[in-house]
């Protein structure tokens, strides 16, 4: 039941939004098109803005790779791993995504690639990076705006909530998707 | 990041030299920098119809729309904020941009949240209760559409991009639920300073 309420929304989510969105805009008598197009463009700039995280990530991933890094990794750390429901591509998500949001798309771009978009790894890398936030650049933008310099609880709240994230992730894809 | 990104490198150049791996780096720092660039023209196409649309629906009053609804949550959740005070209001706005994935309009809701939490806060450069659960609250923001992963998974040829939109909101909720409970129960493991000034 609840599997079918979670496909249902994610088919129809997008284009009852896409449908949606603009024809309650016309009612409220928005100009839809050019605020469409100024959206856009910003979208166009996100875009451009992502390259040099992604540059860096990608080409730390490739060198991981190539040197055989990532497969020692995964054989030193597989067992550990498999319990918890990571594949071995997976894990530098865990290690990048509080630190920056740029370098966690990288990873994903990286997983899908490797281990393809329609698998295991390739869903469970993408429901990971949806569900987090890049703890650290947040409290340091929001607090650093007014001077604060002593976060107390935020930062372990953060960062359980990205490890929260992440258990959830396994457990939900595991359910929707199976292993 | 910094010392993230570096130990990746350094340990990919000491693993390679191990295992006699060298030659096979320098062709793969070429292709991984090339292909940063394709996959983020991967991206640009997505992010530009869901940016777009999504200012539609910001013109359209649906920020404020969602924001009503997440009023009466907040109040809970801050009750020692004055529900006239226009910290609340900002919050609420932070809250439903986040919630629409646009990033661009929730950060300067937040950091007016925060300007006006800390016209409440007693100890200036420590945090308050009220904004860490803030804080918190934004470092597991409930994003209804993932757009750039989606956009990712269209370029890299998902059968279906969107799939994972379910899967990701429950993700998410779990993640809240932890901010919050987080912040809500470590704060006496934080106290904050004796004298207020």
């Amino acid at each position: 039941m609840i599997r079918l309420a979670l496909e249902a929304v994610s088919r129809w989510a997008i284009p009852l939004l896409l449908a949606g969105i603009p024809l309650y805009a016309l009612t409220r008598k928005v100009k839809v098109y050019p605020a469409f197009l100024e959206g856009a463009k910003e979208g166009f700039q996100v875009a451009v803005r992502v390259i040099p995280p992604l540059v860096a990530v990608l080409v730390a991933l490739g060198m991981l790779r190539a040197s055989g890094a990532l497969d020692g990794a995964a054989r030193l750390l597989g067992p550990v791993t498999a319990a918890l429901g990571l594949p071995p591509s997976v894990l530098p998500m865990v290690l990048v995504r509080p630190l920056s949001g740029g370098a966690a798309l990288g990873v994903v771009g990286d997983v899908l690639r490797s281990d393809g978009p329609d698998g295991y790894a390739g869903r469970l890398v993408s429901v990971m990076a949806g569900s987090t936030e890049t703890t650290f650049y947040v409290l340091a933008v929001y607090m650093g705006s007014v001077g604060i310099t002593r976060y107390r609880q935020a930062l372990p709240a953060g960062l359980l909530a990205d490890l929260a994230g992440f258990a959830a992730s396994v457990a939900v894809v595991r359910a929707l998707f199976g292993p | 990041m910094s010392l993230v990104w570096v130990l990746l490198v350094a340990l990919s150049v000491a693993v390679a030299a191990a295992t006699g791996r060298m030659e096979a780096l320098t062709p793969a720092v070429v292709e991984s920098a090339g292909r940063a660039v394709t996959l983020s023209i991967g991206l640009a196409g997505v992010m530009a119809l869901w940016l777009g649309l999504m200012r539609v629906a910001e013109e359209a009053g649906l920020v404020r729309l969602l924001g009503r609804a997440a009023r009466p949550v907040l109040r809970r959740l801050f009750p020692e904020v004055p529900p006239e005070h226009p910290a609340l209001g900002a919050m609420v706005m932070n809250v439903a941009a986040n919630m629409l994935g646009l990033g661009n309009a929730a950060t300067p809701f937040g950091l007016k949240a925060m300007a006006a939490l800390e016209e409440l806060n007693p100890h200036k450069g420590t945090a308050s209760d009220a904004q860490a659960l803030f804080c918190a609250l934004n470092t597991a923001s409930v994003q209804l559409v993932p757009a750039s992963v989606i956009a990712l998974r269209a370029a890299a040829g998902a059968r279906q991009p969107a799939d994972i939109l379910g899967a990701t909101l429950v993700a998410s909720l779990c993640a809240t639920a932890v901010a919050l409970t987080a912040a809500r129960l470590l704060r006496h493991l934080y106290p904050r300073p004796p004298e207020p000034r």
